[in-house]
């Protein structure tokens, strides 16, 4: 399959009061068509400005991003974005948040009618079609996300990126909408970038897992291939050992080579001060 | 529906009595919202009357409650009278006209206007034309100079000072100066508006400008990052960008500052008819104050609590107009 994505030497420089402040550097990254990817890390690690660097609203200081042979300057709906915490207008129903991609996007390339297919048809991929009229502050924070995710794919986005979508869900939603993404992505096959805290929710969604390092300056770790066959199931692959080599490397990645040492330590110097304070 | 209601709290527990359900819970409600602000009237009228008396003016006592009742009474009859009068007067025109014709059928009938003075009522029609047209002309340039200054940094940077500046100046500094621009620019025969109208509603605009401008800018200003992201990956135009994120997700803020300036538009009015001497409610408490008749003081307490009373309905009117603009029902307007 052939490189859809491709970030090369990719670093940012923020500029602060105090100076400037690199946040990432020398990030590379091939991703193929309708790969799934997972970013994972610490927070503060630069996954967001990954994703937001993708998806063009940061601007790397050094090297770039190059969609489909174009390289990224500005958003776009080609480069859906998929909110943490949804970023549903409040004042618009379920389907008018859609529709509002949709006139936007097919402007001119699908007629009323098609529109409206097309809005009830991404509505019902994510299973809300009973509740598409409702305002965003009458439906669950499951719903509000789903809502979100079928207003990205409504834009039928060159890549789809998500920057931690059920990062504010419980843990049953959470699943409960990973089968439901993992069922639509048998059937879209979006080329993806997902940024996750969650270790289980990587290993069983991604074809790879890109494990960053600590900032400032972050960069690419490590990268898992999972290779496992699909459809996964996660009650079947709680007992694999493949699966669980996976979740280890990942762990073992995150706690023991990049384990955030800085803020015990830190913690305990405070602590000290506190202490000392006191006698 | 919901409007009239949520005006008048103590509808829904009289009709709940009426059925029978919950009636000393439906009473307790009922004496709360209608019982406790009768009584705090109630108690201000006598404090009222008693002050009254004791407050001697070269024109006599202070007005006391029955007095401004008495009054009032007096220029509602006024104003009937004059009314009649009027009628009066244009049924002997026509009748006089229709004799001429009569005689001449060459002769082409005039129709002369009834020159009598405006009645108390005319005067408050007036002022709440003059008040309203100066509103409506400061909101129609408020509102998307907010927008536009609450979008960019750099031009609220620009102009925050002068707004800043301008905000609290008085009425009565601008009045002399809109006067003599106002005399100097419109100038007609026959003017189609009176000149102390013109300059009225410039001085209610020139002052009610300012928290409409500044809170349309603050609101815009505060968009969530989110929801301005969602518009950047749609690429949405700047025109489509105001209509469908910039405007509904400033509209609590854009109404605080109508109601503001409402308020303060019909505090400036006052002072800016009693000077361009626009035949409104503050020229009508001019004149008493000048004609000094026994019966101007307590005339002049009635314009005080008109004028109370219809700020207080412009404010209810707003907020309805509030509730029915907004998206989010659920949030409490007060």
């Amino acid at each position: 399959m052939s490189v859809i994505l491709d970030i090369t030497g990719c670093g940012i420089e923020f500029q602060t009061p105090k100076g400037s402040f690199r946040a990432l550097r020398d990030v590379n990254l091939k991703i193929k068509k309708g790969e799934y990817i997972s970013l994972i890390g610490h927070s503060g690690c630069g996954k967001s400005t990954v994703l937001n660097i993708v998806a063009g609203l940061l601007q790397a200081t050094e090297g770039g991003v190059v969609l489909n042979g174009k390289e990224v300057r500005e958003p776009g709906p080609e480069r859906a974005v998929v909110f943490q915490n949804h970023s549903l207008l409040p004042w618009l129903t379920a389907y008018e948040n859609v529709e509002l991609a949709v006139k936007t996007v097919f402007k001119g390339k699908k007629t009323k009618a098609e529109m409206k297919e097309w809005i009830e048809h991404n509505l019902e991929l994510v299973h809300m079609t009973h509740a598409m009229h409702k305002r965003p502050d009458e439906i669950s924070g499951g719903m509000k996300q789903r809502v979100g995710i079928a207003r990205a794919l409504a834009m039928e986005p060159d890549v789809l990126l998500m920057d931690e979508p059920f990062g504010a869900l419980d843990a049953l939603t959470r699943a409960h909408l990973q089968d439901s993404l993992m069922e639509i992505q048998k059937e879209l096959n979006n080329t993806v970038i997902m940024i996750t805290h969650d270790v289980d929710e990587a290993v069983l969604l991604s074809d790879r897992i890109v494990m960053m390092t600590n900032g400032p300056a972050a960069t690419v770790g490590e990268i898992l291939e999972i290779d496992l066959e699909r459809p996964r199931n996660r009650i079947q692959l709680a007992d694999d050992p493949r699966y669980n080599h996976y979740r280890h490397a990942v762990l073992s990645f995150l706690y023991e080579k990049q384990r955030k040492v800085e803020d015990f330590s830190k913690a305990k110097e405070a602590k000290a001060e506190a202490d000392s304070k006191v006698a | 529906m919901n409007i009239a209601l949520s005006n008048m709290p103590w509808l829904e527990p009289l009709v709940k009595i009426a059925k029978g359900e919950n009636v000393s819970g439906n009473i307790q409600i009922i004496v709360k919202s209608v019982g406790v602000p009768l009584a705090g009237i109630l108690v201000f009228l006598m404090v009222w009357h008693a002050a009254a008396s004791n407050i001697h003016t070269s024109l006599g006592n202070f007005p006391g409650p029955s007095e401004v009742y008495e009054q009032s009474k007096n220029l509602v009859s006024a104003h009937f009278a004059e009314r009649a009068k009027a009628e009066e007067f244009y049924a002997r025109q026509e009748e006089r006209n229709a004799a001429r014709l009569a005689q001449d059928p060459t002769y082409e009938a005039k129709i002369r206007e009834y020159t009598g003075k405006p009645t108390y009522i005319d005067q408050i029609e007036t002022s709440l034309i003059t008040v309203l047209s100066g509103f409506i002309l400061a909101s129609a340039l408020a509102i998307p100079l907010g927008i536009v200054i609450g979008l960019s940094s750099t031009l609220n940077a620009a102009f925050n000072p002068v707004i800043q500046i301008f905000k609290p100046v008085s009425p009565l500094a601008w009045l002399p100066l809109v006067t003599m621009v106002v005399s100097a620019l419109y100038q007609t025969d026959d003017p189609a508006v009176p000149k102390s109208f013109i300059t009225s509603m410039i001085t209610v605009m020139l002052c009610c400008l300012w928290p409409t401008l500044l809170n349309t800018a603050v609101g815009v200003a505060s968009i969530s990052q989110d929801l301005k992201n969602v518009s950047m990956v749609l690429r949405l135009n700047w025109i489509t960008h105001v209509i469908k994120i910039v405007l509904p997700s400033s509209v609590p803020m854009i109404f605080t500052g109508l109601r503001l300036s409402l308020g303060i538009a019909w505090m400036v009015l006052i002072a800016a008819e009693m000077l361009a001497q626009n035949p409104g409610l503050g020229k009508f408490v001019w004149d008493e104050f000048q004609n000094g008749s026994s019966n101007s003081l307590g005339r002049i307490m009635v314009a005080v609590l008109t004028i109370g009373l219809i700020g207080f309905a412009l404010d209810r009117i707003m907020l309805s107009i509030q509730k029915v603009v907004s998206w989010d029902k659920k949030a409490t307007v007060r």
